[in-house]
Formats: C-alpha cells, structure tokens, sequence
C-alpha cells in the first residue's frame, strides 16, 4: 500500500489543526475565570457553568430542545420505517418518484423552509407553538431517519425472510421475528441522527420560534448576536461533551463511517 | 393479490401524507405569497403582481447581496474541494485504527450544531484574536487582518462547516477503488506524484463534484454563519430574508428572495447530479462479465 | 545460471512464519507455478518479490542484480493481479499505454507497440472501451497486455484465471501458455488451482506453511509425489501404510504385496503405499487381485469416480467412461493394479533441509 510522506502527514496535522481548532477554543474559553471572554491563563473555574444553572431563558431552552428533539425524533421514525419497507422490499410503480420525494427536504434550503413554514403556520394559527416546531423538525429530519432505515432494510438479504416464510411463519411473524431484529440498528441509529439533527437545528427554527418556545441553538444565536460571553461558550462546550458522546454510541450502533458514506469499509 | 399489490403504497402512505399537508402546502404558499403587494402601513394586499422578482432582479441593492453570496459560495467550494480531496485522500491511505480515530474527528463535527461551530471561530477571529496572533508569529504577516465582520471571515468559517461533505463524498469514492490498481500503477514505473495526479484524483472526480455541488448548495444558502462573523453590514441571502421576514415585515419580497434560492438550489443540485452520473456511466458501470 | 533466484526468502509476522527460508532458482524464459492452499505463503512470496511486501530475512536476485534494493516503481516486472486491477477511468488503449508513458516512450511508438501487444493476446479493436464494458475474459487479457507491453524481464502472475468461470479458465490456460511461449518471457504464477498449474508450468512448485513441499516438472510431481501433502493435492490419491517390509513383500494392512525391485529398495516401514485411483482396475479374481464392494459411485461426465471399501480401509478408483459396463453400488468387485505403478511416501513431514 501506499503510504503517506511526511507532506502528506504535514497538510493532514494543519488540516485536523483547522477542524478541531473552534471547538478547542470554545472549551477551552468556557473555564475561565474572569467576567469576559479571555483564556483561563489565570487559572480554571467553573463559574460560568454554574452561571447557566442560574440563567432560566437557558435552561427552558435545553428543555425545549431535549422534548422537540424526542417528539420529532420519534414521529420521523415510525413514518420513515414503513416508508423504507416498502421502498426495500417492493418493486411497485412509483417507488423512484417516491423515494426521492421523501428524501427532497434534503435539497431545500432550511432558510426556505423556515419562512415557508412561518406563512404556513400564521395563516393556521399555528406561529410560535410547540407543534408547529415539531412539525418543522419532523419534515427536517425524516430523510435521515429514512436514509438509514432504508440502508438497513435494503442491506438485509431478502432470502432470509423468504426462509421464514417457507417455514410457515406469518407475514406479522416475519416482520416481528426476523425483519425487526435484523433492521433495528437502523433503525435507532436513524432515529438517534435524527434527533441530534432536530437538537441542532437552527435556520429553520429561527423562523418559527417564539419567546416561549425558542429551543437551545435559537437561544444560543440570538444572545451571540447581543453579546458574545464565557456563558454561552459553557453552554456550547456541554453541547459538544454531549455530542461526542452520542456520537461514540452511533460509531458504535453502526460506524460513523457507514452513518455517513452508506457502506461500510471494504 | 390485492392487498399484496397495495401493500407498498400503503405503507408509504403515512410519510407521504405529511409530506402533502405540512412540505407542499407551505412551499406552494410561500411561492403564492411572493407574488403579492406588500404596503408598509396595509400589509399583505390580495392581487398578483411580479414586482418583488421586478425588485429582487433590478435593484443594485440585491444584486450585492447576489455577487457576494454567489462569490462567498464558489470560493469556499473550491476551498473545500481543494483540502477535503487530499484529506480524503491522506485518510484512505491511513492504518486502520488511525483512520478510524481521524474520520470520527473529521466527521464529527457535523453532528454539532453550526452554532457552536461558528461561535468557536467568532472566539478565535474576535475576542481572543489568536488567529490573528498565530499568523503575526509566523513573521509573514506584517499586521492583524480584519476576520470578523469581512468576507474573508465569513469564507473560512464557512469552509470548516462544509469540507466535512467533500471529505465524505471522495472517501465514498475512493472506497469503490480496487486497492490494487495503485499497485499496478507502481508495478508499471509510476512515482507518488504521477499516481495522484493520474489514478487517485481522476478516480475520486466523481465523489469530488458531487461535494462540491453540496457544499455549493449549502454555502450559497448558509445563514447562522454569515449572520455572526458577517454581521449586520454584510448580507447574504438568507440574512436579508431574515431581515425582510422579521424586521421589515415584507413577506412578499422575502418571499421572492426565499424562491429565488429555492429554485437555484434545487436546478444545480438535480442538473449537476445527472450530468455527474452520465459521465462517469462508462467508467463505473456495473462489469459486463 | 538461474535467471530468477530466490535465496532463503523470509517473511514473519510476528511469531508466525508467513514464508519460512524459501530457495528456489527459475531460469530463462521458464514457467514456474506456486501452488498450494491459502495461507502457505505463496502469495506473499510472489508480493516479496513484486516489492510490495518486504522480506524480513533472504535475497532476491535477477540476471544478476539485487532485486531488494530496488524500489517496486523501478523493478520493471510485468505484474498481473488476481482481479486484474485496471485503470477503471481509462481506456483499454490507455490502460495498456501506461507503463510506457511512465518510461517516457514517444506517443508514435507507444502507439505502434499497444497495437502489436493487443494483437498478440487477441483483442484488437478493443482500445476505446473502458474496463467495465469487457467481460472478465477480455479483462484479463487487457491485464495481460498491460503488463507484456513494457518487455519486463519477469512476469508475475497472481491467480490470473481464478475469476473466470470453468470453460473460460480452460480457454484461457491455452492462450495463456501459446502467449508465454511466443513472447518466451520467464513467468512466476500463484495459483491454488492444481490442474491449472499441472497445465500451465514447466515446473510445479508445491508449498505448505510456508515451505516448499517438492519443487519438480508436474508429470515428475504428479507420479512421483515427495510428500503425503503432495500427492493429497495433486489428484486423488490412495494411501496405505506400511507396516514392514521383508525382502520385497510389504505388509500392508491384512495383506502382503510385492513390491517391484525399485521400490523395494526405496521403500521404508512406516511409509505409505501410493496407488493412484486412475491406475486401479477392475478385474477378475485372482491371487493379485484386492476384493472389494462399491460404497458409492460418482458419474463425472469422462469417468466414473468409485468408493470402495477393500481390505485395505476405503478405496478410491477412477473408471473411465469407455462405454462398458460399469459396476453398481452394493456390487463385489477385484481391483488390480501394475506393481510398477506403486509410489512410497513418507509417512511423517521431517522439516526440510534450509
């Protein structure tokens, strides 16, 4: 195999350097222990997570996102399920129009969305309420719940559910038995990358967010653009604590790679 | 049999149903509206008109916002196509548990939410200005540059944000490459530099356009990052339908801008990825044997 | 003088000996086949001596040189891989092409010799097709062409006909050979597939674990196995133990067998008997003739494949499919065979002499 020479290994340290960089600097910034936004020379304190616990508009932030993030997560998954049955396991007419119509919000811009979705919901009555940003977040996340749940299914080799038919199970059975089983790492791993989707969400949200229901990254842009302090830095760092985490339980469910590039390497 | 017959559709009947009430309808109506009057004092006046697209097309105002959205969005795709396809291609080369490691930390970070991201470099080009500082310690730069606030701000935050695509989009097709053919390159006399240039990069085309036409998609209608490191002064896009949604209030012209995009959005990405497929039809078609 | 000589060739990853001090010497313009099941080395040999692997003890030399110290880009072998390994964006006239541009080759004489070698391995009129529009077949030959063009002193072939399916393999086994006769090139192959090897080579060269079992011309190998391994592997074989031997009369299981004058002397207690099932008949009752009852028969198009239980323990004969009668299952048959026919085989695997 070929290796890689010491400019190639040079570029890939700037490289990795450049990615990890802002979000160093976000940890790195949130443990200091002045008033302002400065690096912890000084010295390491906890003040400004303590100042969250302190600081309502935050914590009813976090709130709203955790049960949005849940709600939605949870109604993509068991309409993307169905749905990527039957794109994996019919032929009927249709199937390639409906596929990549389940899979367009993917090609709409979320700023397009999000103003689509505040006309549609004010002229329903719908603006700044909790369903209205369920609804929002569902149409978001769908495809990447389908995406993999279609990956899992369309991975699975048919014939095994053929044997289990062959062998007088019924077609509730199979599904139980056998389909279920072997999808089911699909399945939570689309649900789990569509809630951490609906959780970051922020373009779409801005738009139909109200005072009571503005979720954490809408909460977290509007203070940024009054101003930027450690606080919201403490924030954003137990953000990405708590992504890394669900991102280790996802490489684990089903390699971050296959989460991303749809196979799984050769 | 019937009911077997109906079966696929019945089951795609839930996800499509949503889809119709809660994606067309507001689409449509956010088109409808783009072609109404809107009066400061009366709001919203029933009627059909083309002055917003008028507005949207000829104003020298727009057509700013336009050039530096359009602008921002090529330079930030080639610099994403640029280091994600030798990243990719440092990572395809790696060991095994080094590549594993260095993909989660490459694309990990699209699991975090822009905010955070952006905000990260907000902190390194702003208050702390230790990009600034890294640079004047280098000793090639006589004097800090201007990151917050200026273009230049804006195109390398937004580059962090997307190369993660490029990255993914040229593994997927380097992954597709027999391992060997590097190999027979080497066999037949060719050097490290020869065997990019023309075995790797030719073979990841494929996967390094159709990054690019994401990142382009993305860039050309990002918001939270322009909105923070651009600032007020400078607009893109989607911070001037933000402007005219929430504080003009004029939905209708808004809502032409938002059209705009959506169209432009959507013909490069379907037009670029049937032109990509037709390609490289011959190259990567299933074997005839 | 050898022209390819590999002296003690060693690759060990970690504690296992991947190949263990292997020498062998081909000459000019020879066709050598590696054969043996996976894992016995032979594939990494032949990565050893491409320069894609390296050896951790032992030398390879060619005509002369040291072919270690030279980088894998600048060994000038003509390699094909197991899935052929083409360029998938380029044509077939570029594919072929390669090699000569890497060595500066003027566009007018590379063009002149891509012409000659298609021609030479049958597929001209196939230049602007990519890869994937050939079929396996025409796969290989490109592959084969790929690597003639470049005049290498050494081809290196890695399973080049295990892709292909059965009638295209014995098609291609014939070309293959009429190609490397022509060109008169000196050929490396590794294959796991005996009959291809037994077709192909000047010599067969049987490895396990590692090491050589028995380095010799396939009809010398074929009838002359060195080892139990060797003769399990090629063909079906017939393996009877030994017990003593008197003068000329072995002790084999309930029966004594006499042994012609050359075995007889060869011959040690505790070897094998070899009787290969193609040299078995079926014949009529007598004194030299083993009584035994068919257990099962195969009908395998030219021959018939028999499981017998004799005196012996479980038989194997092969019959051929010559119109006559053949015997059924359950049917009490008399095998008897040449004494000439006879091998001995060492029982046990001494490790061989470095």
């Amino acid at each position: 195999m070929i290796r890689n020479g010491p400019v190639a290994l040079a570029f890939h340290a700037l490289f990795i350097g450049f990615i990890v960089a802002p979000l160093l600097i976000v940890c790195v910034v949130s443990f200091t222990p002045l008033g302002y936004i400065s690096l912890p020379t000084d010295g390491i304190s906890l003040r400004w997570f303590a100042a969250i616990l302190d600081n309502p508009r935050f914590i009813s932030a976090f709130w709203i996102s955790l049960a949005l993030g849940l709600v939605s997560s949870f109604i993509s998954t068991l309409l993307a399920v169905p749905a990527a049955l039957a794109v994996a396991r019919f032929r009927f007419r249709g199937r390639d129009a409906i596929s990549a119509l389940l899979l367009s919000p993917l090609m709409i811009p979320h700023i397009v969305l999000g103003v689509s979705f505040l006309r549609f919901f004010s002229s329903l009555g719908l603006n700044g309420s909790f369903a209205g940003l369920v609804i929002g977040h569902v149409i978001v996340i769908l495809p990447f719940a389908l995406r993999l749940t279609l990956a899992a299914a369309t991975g699975m080799d048919p014939a095994v559910e053929r044997a289990a038919v062959s062998l007088g199970a019924s077609r509730l059975t199979v599904f139980r038995r056998v389909t279920l089983p072997l999808i089911l790492p699909g399945i939570v791993s689309g649900w789990l990358l569509a809630f951490i989707t609906s959780f970051d969400e922020l373009t779409m949200s801005v738009f139909i967010a109200s005072p009571s229901t503005t979720t954490l990254p809408v909460r977290m842009f509007l203070q940024i653009q009054d101003t930027i302090d450690p606080m919201v830095a403490a924030v954003s760092t137990l953000l990405i604590a708590g992504t890394v985490v669900l991102m280790l339980a996802l490489d684990r469910l089903v390699g971050l790679e296959r989460l991303f590039v749809g196979k799984a390497r050769r | 049999m019937k009911p077997q017959r109906a079966a696929p559709y019945l089951l795609s009947l839930p996800a499509l149903a949503v889809y119709a009430v809660f994606l067309a309808a507001p689409i449509v109506s956010i088109a409808l509206i783009s072609f109404q009057h809107f009066e400061f004092y009366g709001g919203i006046q029933p009627g059909f008109t083309l002055e917003n697209y008028a507005q949207v097309v000829s104003d020298s105002y727009y057509w700013e916002i336009f050039g530096r959205t359009f602008a921002i969005a090529a330079v930030v795709t080639v610099l994403c196509a640029v280091l994600g396809t030798f990243e990719a291609i440092v990572l395809h080369r790696m060991d095994s548990r080094w590549k594993s490691l260095f993909l989660l930390i490459v694309l990990g970070p699209l699991l975090i939410s822009v905010v955070v991201r952006t905000l990260g470099w907000a902190l390194l080009f702003g208050s702390t200005g230790l990009v600034n500082r890294a640079l004047l310690a280098t000793g090639l730069f006589a004097e800090p540059i201007q990151f917050m606030y200026s273009n230049l701000g804006v195109v390398v935050a937004l580059t962090h944000v997307l190369v993660p695509f490029v990255v993914i989009s040229v593994w997927a097709s380097l992954q597709r490459v027999d391992p060997a053919v590097e190999r027979a390159a080497v066999a037949l006399g060719a050097g490290p530099a020869t065997i990019v240039r023309r075995i790797v990069v030719p073979l990841a085309m494929p996967g390094i356009l159709s990054g690019s036409v994401i990142v382009f998609a993305l860039a050309a209608s990002a918001f939270a990052t322009p909105a923070i490191i651009g600032g007020r002064r400078l607009k893109v896009i989607a911070t001037a339908a933000y402007d005219e949604f929430l504080n003009t209030l004029n939905w209708p012209l808004g809502a032409s801008l938002a059209v705009v995009l959506l169209v432009a959005n959507v013909l490069v990405l379907v037009t670029s990825n049937r032109l990509i497929e037709r390609r490289y039809r011959a190259v990567f078609a299933e074997s005839a044997a | 003088m050898s022209f390819l000589l590999l002296d003690r060739l060693t690759k060990a990853y970690g504690e296992h000996l991947a190949v263990d001090a292997l020498s062998l010497a081909v000459a000019r313009g020879e066709f050598v086949s590696l054969l043996g099941p996976s894992g016995c080395g032979k594939t990494t040999t032949l990565q050893m001596i491409a320069g894609f692997v390296e050896p951790t003890a032992g030398a390879v030399t060619m005509n002369g040189r040291d072919l270690l110290a030279i980088p894998a880009a600048k060994r000038g072998l003509g390699i094909v891989f197991q899935n052929y390994a083409l360029f998938p964006h380029m044509t077939v006239a570029e594919n072929v092409a390669f090699g000569l541009e890497m060595r500066g080759i003027p566009r007018a004489e590379r063009t002149q010799r891509v012409g000659e070698v298609l021609a030479l391995v049958g597929l001209a009129g196939l230049f602007e097709r990519h890869p994937a529009q050939l079929s396996g077949g025409q796969q290989q030959r490109v592959a084969l062409a790929r690597a003639l063009v470049i005049r290498p002193d050494l081809l290196l072939l890695d399973e080049p006909l295990s892709n292909l399916d059965a009638k295209l393999r014995e098609e291609m086994q014939v070309e293959l050979r009429r190609i490397q006769r022509a060109v008169g090139i000196t050929t490396v192959m590794v294959t796991h597939d005996q009959a291809e090897a037994l077709a192909l080579s000047d010599r067969v060269v049987v490895m396990q674990a590692g090491r050589i079992e028995q380095d010799a011309e396939p009809l010398a190998a074929y009838e002359h196995p060195a080892t139990g391994f060797v003769c399990d592997f090629l063909g079906k074989a017939n393996l009877f133990t030994i017990e003593a031997i008197a003068a000329d009369v072995a002790t084999v299981g309930p029966l004594a067998i006499k042994l012609p004058p050359a075995l007889a002397t060869a011959a040690r207690a505790g070897d094998r008997l070899l009787v290969r099932p193609e040299k078995i008949a079926f014949g009529p009752p007598g004194a030299t003739a083993l009584p035994a009852t068919v257990t099962a028969r195969v009908f395998q198009g030219n021959h018939w494949l028999y499981q017998l239980d004799s005196a012996l323990g479980p038989t194997l004969v092969i019959r051929q499919n010559d119109g006559g009668a053949c015997p059924a299952e359950g049917e009490q048959v008399h095998l008897t065979w040449r004494p000439d026919d006879m091998r001995a085989v060492p029982a046990a695997v001494a490790k061989p002499a470095a």
